[in-house]
């Protein structure tokens, strides 16, 4: 059986994402890149620890100033929604159901922006009504290149899933693609493991303290 | 695309090399890029040593001396000694463990370009206004006051070369996970496969908090950002961490694989299983573990405290156990075997000497109190030339001899090779075993020169001579090849006739597909068991059949082009025009890339079951 | 690099078990949702609250942290399922490392 080849609804493998020795590379290359990951994460995690509310003078906003209970609750309400979506993405194309699969990603790339506008909105909001810069402070630089390192993983995220789903769009599922997707989606549910870290270490631990 | 006996043109070759995905061209291309980094970084330590020669000397001025001494650091460990590492991991480890190729042969190819497009960038620098001179830690407390674009050069080419050794590490874990022969258990996986693995494991983990530190810096610098300033609340010390977490295991990166090489020779050449390989394989993943838990060690006169000092000397002290296990081993291996005295062997033997004095004097400088007394001397700059060049490059220089047969089909010259060791071999201790005594005396290390009197001359002139030997000796290697290319003679799957891995078991070199039919592994050596069963060859794990095989591709090339094109975009951001274009037009060139390699499909081809039978028939020496 | 499918079980045997399997786990996926959302909903309360002390609420958030976390890697990522063991060996390592990192950088970088 060739990854090209057609498949039906009653040959569909169960594994369709490991199924080909290529799709077994890809799929463990891609979780030893997401353990990579974990360690670039924890990198930028470090350093915002050692250099929280570490500002030049008094008059810098520090983060239990900045943060807004509220608005995190909702991006993050946002994403692990998404987190959902795309595991019923998962579900359906374990089923062999390329519309619905097409769907639940589609649910998933609109909470994902949805999520991205709320993050640009922050921003912009630290920026015009604290003075909080990425160049104000070490606290600021350490702050934007955090959560920015997240976002720019939110946007690489849409911007492949948005990729598979219109390349794929017309010719359904195959056993070439399907790693393709499963992929995928293990990124986007490894933005959401970061997410989780974000909202407690730097939001909520900054309010608290 | 059945090209299995073409004649091809110059142009065409070059192609098929930029196109490449095929593990070995790859490898070729690493030892060629990496070779080259090589003396470029051997010319900057030959002037080093020139103006080190003679006190009160002027031969460079001190500001060139600082660009000079950061660059041979920083070409030797990222250009040179790694990508001719991965070079040998990327000719050999496949055929070791029975694979066809890489598990992904057109990452494989992306890791090159990477690399290579980085180190012509960071090189550039000589030539666009100076190069990177905060030394190859580049400390952020004078890296962020360097004037000029050096260290921007450092910033954006070790970030380019960076991802590509990162993606060339995930690249031999998955293959090493999946692709084995059938009956290639871990256990039976030859050493240098195991220190690969090892190896790339360590690079998966290591070279992520360098991305985030060159990351931090690039900002600092050039988009101005406050992490290592102090006045706005920044820390340089965050960079020493970063750069340390990534530098510690680095230096487990190069010399594991030269573990590995060596045990493959002194395994074959005393003809004899080697000695102990659980507890070497142990050992291997216990300094590989270990390699993570002790960077502080770089940073005792940082002042992290008494406590922190404590547990850093302490772990470092403990890697030197697994280490002796191994130099035990390589001991043991060689008692009551039947020892050849090979070029190769050569090196293995002088090794163990010239790399047990460079961990003892790492043993020294990890007990706490006594660094405070070490640092920042010649001591230091001994300790870690008598690791690196007396265990990477000497592994380097005896894979080089014992792998030459196999990566092109003909043995280097015997004579010339000995003639190459002696050189080395006592040029490398003339020049570094007196740096000991240098740096006990009180002479600080990157210093571009020191006064008469007070009784350093002597000591440094027989360094400068050292390094002239050791120059010699490459330069006969030099010779050496170009000799055995132009006389060429073939020889067979087994030229050192007492090979024990799978990779002596196909022609030398390898057809494209490696093995018409994959081997079946009947234990640790299987070539050697073969033998010792009276028979010449291994047996087929499967029978003659279609061989799925990856098409060549240019997209590797143009994704790290893209990068490279953006680089300049980025050292010049604020102070050209063109900066913000050049930045989003090598961007766009790279993702654009990607994309096209994301939407267009690539099944690669079939080799069929005919044309090798064909090929057979024809009695084709492949 | 075979292309072949390796896994060669007949697939119409089990087609209907195999309908069955997916539902009813994708019934634990929600459940595990549900649990991810409460953990989420109790950390930003023990925040909004401002009765505790700091001292309660790092660790206690953190440790929420973690358990959805969990959740994340062994249900919505699947590494319950067979054939994950070099991945989380992988991670496994990866979270140590970063722990080990996070820790040194709270405790001596201190300038």
């Amino acid at each position: 059986m060739h990854a090209e080849e057609k498949l039906t609804y009653e040959t569909w493998p169960a594994e369709p994402e490991r199924s080909t020795l290529e799709a077994k590379n890809k799929f463990l290359g891609f979780w030893l890149f997401l353990g990579g990951e974990t360690v670039l994460f924890a990198s930028l995690f470090a350093t915002y620890l050692a250099l929280k509310d570490k500002v030049p003078s008094p008059e810098h906003a520090l983060a239990k100033d900045l943060y807004d209970l509220p608005l995190t609750f909702v991006a993050t309400m946002l994403l692990l929604t998404s987190s959902l979506t795309s595991v019923y993405a998962m579900y359906h194309m374990k089923n062999f159901n390329t519309q619905k699969m097409m769907l639940w990603l589609g649910v998933t790339v609109a909470l994902g922006l949805g999520f991205l506008g709320l993050e640009i909105y922050e921003f912009s909001h630290y920026v015009h009504e604290f003075g909080h810069t990425f160049t104000s402070s070490a606290f600021g630089s350490a702050f934007y290149t955090l959560v920015g390192f997240h976002g720019a993983h939110v946007t690489f995220g849409l911007a492949w899933i948005l990729a598979l789903i219109l390349r794929n769009y017309k010719r359904g599922l195959d056993l070439y693609n399907a790693p393709k997707f499963y992929v995928a989606s293990l990124y986007w549910h490894f933005i959401d493991v970061v997410w989780v870290f974000i909202f407690t270490v730097v939001y909520l631990m900054g309010m608290v303290g | 695309m059945s090209t299995l006996t073409q004649k091809k043109g110059f142009g065409a070759t070059i192609w098929d090399f930029l196109t490449t995905v095929d593990h070995k061209k790859i490898a070729i291309l690493y030892l060629l890029a990496g070779g080259f980094f090589f003396i470029v970084g051997g010319i900057e330590a030959v002037l080093i040593r020139m103006q080190l020669a003679v006190p009160n000397n002027d031969f460079v001025s001190a500001g060139t001396f600082n660009e000079i001494i950061t660059m041979h650091g920083t070409t030797m460990i990222f250009l040179a000694a790694m990508p001719i590492l991965l070079g040998f991991m990327n000719a050999v480890m496949p055929l070791q463990i029975g694979a066809r190729d890489v598990a992904f042969p057109f990452v494989n190819a992306l890791g090159f370009w990477l690399f290579f497009f980085g180190g012509v960038f960071l090189n550039l620098s000589w030539f666009l206004g100076g190069a990177p001179d905060a030394g190859w830690t580049s400390y952020a407390s004078l890296a962020i006051h360097s004037k000029g674009h050096g260290v921007d050069f450092y910033v954006l080419g070790l970030q380019i070369s960076g991802l590509g050794t990162l993606i060339g590490g995930i690249n031999f874990l998955v293959t090493i996970i999946n692709m084995r022969a059938p009956g290639m258990t871990y256990m039976r996986m030859p050493l240098f496969s195991w220190t690969t693995f090892v190896a790339s494991a360590l690079i998966l983990f290591a070279f992520p908090p360098l991305t985030v530190g060159l990351t931090l810096m690039m900002f600092d610098r050039m988009f101005g950002s406050n992490f290592f300033v102090v006045a706005n609340g920044g820390n340089t010390v965050i960079w020493e961490h970063l750069f340390w977490i990534f530098g510690h295991p680095e230096v487990y990166i190069l010399i594991l694989p030269a573990f590995g090489i060596f045990s493959e020779i002194f395994s074959t050449f005393s003809r004899k299983r080697l000695f102990g390989y659980s507890s070497m394989v142990f050992a291997t993943v216990l300094i590989g573990f270990l390699g993570f838990m002790v960077w502080a060690h770089h940073m005792f006169t940082t002042g992290l405290g008494p406590v922190a000092n404590a547990i850093f000397a302490v772990a470092t002290m403990a890697i030197a156990v697994p280490t002796g296990i191994k130099i035990f081993n390589w001991l043991f291996t060689m008692w009551g075997g039947s020892v050849k005295f090979t070029t190769p062997m050569y090196w293995a033997f002088a090794f163990i000497p010239s790399f047990v004095m460079g961990g003892v004097t790492g043993v020294m400088l990890g007990t706490a109190p006594a660094d405070y007394q070490y640092h920042d001397s010649y001591f230091v700059v001994a300790h870690f030339h008598y690791v690196i060049v007396g265990g990477v490059v000497f592994g380097i220089f005896a894979a080089t001899h014992y792998w030459w047969p196999k990566m092109f089909g003909t043995m280097l010259n015997e004579t010339l090779g000995k003639i190459t060791f002696w050189l080395f071999f006592v040029g490398f201790h003339l020049t570094f075993f007196i740096q000991h005594f240098l740096g006990l005396w009180g002479m600080p290390r990157r210093v571009f020169t020191f006064l008469p009197g007070q009784g350093y001359e002597t000591s440094n002139m027989i360094s400068s001579i050292g390094a002239l030997f050791m120059s010699l000796g490459v330069i006969v290697l030099l010779i050496n090849v170009v000799m055995t290319s132009v006389k060429n003679v073939k020889v067979g799957n087994d030229p050192w006739e007492d090979g024990r891995t799978l990779e002596w078991t196909i022609p030398s070199p390898p057809p494209f597909y490696n093995f018409k039919q994959l081997p079946l592994v009947r234990g640790l050596d299987p070539l050697w068991l073969e033998k010792t069963a009276g028979k010449k060859g291994m047996t087929p794990a499967e029978p003659l059949g279609d061989i799925h095989m990856p098409n060549s591709s240019f997209i590797p090339f143009m994704i790290s082009f893209g990068l490279f094109f953006a680089a300049f975009g980025v050292l010049y951001n604020g102070e050209k025009s063109w900066a913000v274009p050049v930045i989003i037009i090598g961007l766009l060139i790279t993702f654009g890339s990607m994309l096209v390699r994301s939407v267009k499909d690539d099944h690669g081809f079939h080799i069929h079951k005919e044309e090798l039978m064909d090929e057979n028939d024809k009695g084709v020496k492949a | 690099m075979a292309n072949q499918q390796l896994n060669s079980r007949n697939p119409r045997v089990d087609l209907e078990y195999r309908r069955r399997k997916s539902a009813e786990e994708m019934r634990y996926q929600v459940v595990s949702f549900s649990l991810m959302i409460f953990l989420t909903l109790v950390a930003f309360a023990a925040v909004a609250i401002k009765g505790f002390t700091a001292w309660f609420t790092a660790p206690f958030i953190v440790l929420l942290a973690f358990v959805q976390v969990i959740f994340q890697l062994y249900y919505f990522m699947h590494m319950s399922h067979k054939g994950h063991e070099a991945p989380s060996l992988f991670l496994y390592f990866g979270l140590f490392f970063a722990l080990v990192m996070a820790l040194a950088f709270m405790t001596i970088i201190w300038w």
